[in-house]
């Protein structure tokens, strides 16, 4: 295979089908709009299906019921679209369903839908934040795969710049362990056989009259415990000596690796630090990271959502500062004045300045 | 025990009636519905159906939520359990991926009307092969009486306690009439569990629908009433009556379009169709 110029919706689309996705339901909306032409252009050569739905609440509908006849299935949006989906998005965890779920969202303000929810009950997704393109193709391999592995959602948070930058990538399948074969999915032959499955996000068995929620949402708590445990997934640079350092993710977190590195390149003593997963927060590598700095600098481009999870990492062993804020575009896109190397590089000096100082 | 009759002994047990009446899709008679409610017999005569087209062991059911939900651990149908009002898109993704299995709905007139009325018309719309079975008992049955979308003028629900007034609460929708000159529908009838006539044709309906979607013909949809004393406040015993007399009054009975075509009223007058008589 060789490398090729396209967009990271074209590279994800192509990622996802040779990740086995044949089904994709979605509704336009920018800065996503462009995954589902990319979708709708290329699932239907490889035997698979795209929808294109009335309405976000029927994109997530149709990838429930795909993915529930054992097929791998995914939807996607912009925040807004999420936002719709959520009571589908929150059952279907319950349900134990391995759907794979894309906000290509505008600028990084879903922070907190993506790792809190907006659904209802107790429940908890994956969530992959990559940082460039290249790792957008790795992500959406891993994130089949993980969704499958847990029989969880998992989504992809990427944005306008993830989206629509074109880089020359080439879609190699990666190589992940082999899953056991699919043993709850419904495709009709067990109907008669008094053996049925009932596909449900309650504990419901055919055969057995009510239901016991306690004994089912606890073991979906374990089951997301051991998620917690070992899914967590971190990249960083240059902490050792560090005397800040600067915390971000996805596309803002390709800003700070830049600055972190043209800083230490004249000696400066900045660390950098990137959740690769928001959920599960990579909190215990994030506190060893952080050890023995004079501030942890928070780059995201919202009005201030991952700097809890900072926080709660960081338990006070430095104080923790926002050194990003609300950028946007005209269009809202959250293409803002603030994606800029020289700013950033601003930003941090400006912390590097104030060091221990001020909380 | 072998199936062949053997005439050289004498019979192990004296002769008795060992005929089982349970359909093949449904693993017991035994519910937790009210009693007089109409919605075991509309799953019964959906089960029978579906044996009667030959899939009993080719068929998805989606589940909406509402009484009915109760009955699908006594389904012997591999299922999936939707969330309110969103099962026809639930359908939709499921018939795509598997063309050959038979997918129904199971959805109530709150689920189906109120709820999730965006999804049904979209659904008929696109010419989905899908079946939606919708159960209309003019209220929302599992939270206790209320007023759903198809709830006619003068109803008494636990929110319209004078009933239901145009000027107060809207007009009730007629589901056959809404859906059935949509494109994509190709089958659409309404039939009723409130006699014996009722739930043979309503079998027949069903099996039309069954029908037309294995033929890949697109979207059929069948309406069943169903009585619920409980939720419409009267004596178990005076359920049929009442929704032959009010329920019908306003959702009348027969075959809104079959093949495509699109009947006139005048062709299949509510309470006139005698075609449906198996
Ligand atoms: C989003 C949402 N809203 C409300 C409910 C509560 N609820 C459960 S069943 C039901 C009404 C069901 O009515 P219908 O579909 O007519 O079924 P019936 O009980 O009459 O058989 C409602 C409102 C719910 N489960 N989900
Ligand atoms: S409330 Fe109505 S629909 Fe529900 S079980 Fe009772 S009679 Fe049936
Ligand atoms: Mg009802």
């Amino acid at each position: 295979m060789t490398r090729r110029l396209m967009e990271g919706s074209e590279a994800m689309a192509e990622a996802a089908i040779a990740a086995g996705c044949r089904f994709f339901a979605g509704y336009p909306m920018t800065p996503f709009t462009e995954l589902l032409e990319h979708f709708a252009a290329k699932l239907p050569d490889e035997g698979g299906t795209c929808v294109n739905a009335e309405s976000e609440l029927e994109a997530v509908g149709m990838a429930w019921g795909a993915c529930a006849t054992g097929f791998r299935a995914a939807t996607g949006s912009t925040g807004q679209g999420l936002s719709l989906m959520q009571e589908s998005l929150s059952e279907m965890t319950r349900a134990e369903l391995p759907l794979v779920v894309f906000n290509m969202s505008r600028g990084q303000s879903d922070y907190f839908q993506a790792t809190r929810g907006g659904g209802h009950g107790d429940y908890r997704h994956l969530v992959l934040a990559p940082i460039d393109v290249t790792e957008a193709i790795e992500h959406v391999q891993t994130a089949f795969h993980l969704a499958e592995k847990w029989r969880n959602p998992v989504l992809i948070y990427g944005d306008y710049l993830l989206a629509h930058t074109a880089e020359a990538v080439e879609v190699a399948p990666l190589e992940l362990d082999q899953l056991p074969e699919t043993d709850w999915a419904v495709d009709g032959t067990r109907s008669g056989t008094g053996n049925p499955r009932n596909v449900n996000s309650i504990g419901m068995i055919p055969g057995i009259k009510g239901i016991d929620p306690e004994t089912f949402w606890k073991r979906l708590q374990a089951k997301h415990d051991a998620i917690a445990e070992s899914e967590a997934r971190f990249e960083s640079e240059s902490t050792e000596d560090a005397e800040v350092l600067v915390v971000a993710f996805g596309s803002m977190a390709r800003f700070a690796r830049h600055v972190v590195r043209e800083l230490r390149g004249e000696g400066i003593r900045v660390g950098y630090f990137r959740p690769v997963t928001l959920w599960p927060f990579p909190s215990d590598a994030l506190r060893a990271a952080a050890e023995g700095v004079q501030r942890v600098a928070v780059l995201e481009q919202n009005a201030g959502q991952m700097i809890d999870d900072v926080r709660l990492s960081v338990l006070g062993a430095a104080p923790v500062s926002a050194i990003g804020g609300i950028s946007s575009d005209e269009a809202g896109f959250g293409v803002g004045p603030l994606l800029d190397v020289d700013r950033i590089r601003g930003r941090v000096e400006a912390a590097l300045e104030t060091g221990g100082g001020e909380r | 025990m072998s199936d062949t009759i053997r005439t050289d002994a004498p019979p192990e047990a004296a002769a008795r009636r060992t005929g089982e009446f349970l359909p093949k899709l449904q693993l017991t008679g035994d519910h937790d519905l009210c009693p007089g409610c109409g919605e075991p017999l509309a799953v019964r005569t959906l089960l029978e159906a579906i044996t009667d087209v030959g899939m009993t062991h080719q068929c998805v059911g989606v589940i909406g939520i509402g009484c009915y939900t109760a009955l699908t651990s006594n389904m012997n149908v591999d299922l999936i359990q939707a969330l309110h009002g969103r099962a026809p898109s639930l359908a939709t993704g499921a018939k795509r991926m598997r063309p050959d299995t038979l997918f129904f709905t199971l959805q109530g007139d709150g689920d189906m009307a109120s709820e999730g009325l965006q999804e049904v018309i979209h659904t008929a719309a696109r010419g989905e092969n899908v079946t939606c079975i919708l159960i209309n008992n003019g209220v929302f049955g599992e939270t206790g009486g209320h007023m759903t979308a198809t709830t006619v003028l003068g109803q008494r629900t636990k929110n319209s306690i004078e009933g239901r007034d145009a000027d107060y609460h809207g007009y009730p929708i007629d589901m056959m009439a809404m859906l059935a000159p949509l494109g994509g529908t190709a089958y659409a009838a309404r039939g009723t569990v409130h006699d014996a006539k009722g739930v043979a044709r309503t079998r027949r309906m069903v099996r039309r629908a069954f029908e037309t979607q294995l033929r890949g013909d697109g979207f059929s949809i069948v309406e069943i009433l169903t009585m619920c004393p409980t939720g419409w406040f009267i004596p178990t015993a005076e359920g049929p009556g009442y929704l032959d007399e009010v329920l019908r009054s306003v959702h009348g009975t027969g075959e809104w379009k079959r093949d495509g075509e699109l009947l006139t009223q005048a062709a299949v007058p509510p309470g006139d169709d005698e075609d449906l008589l198996a």
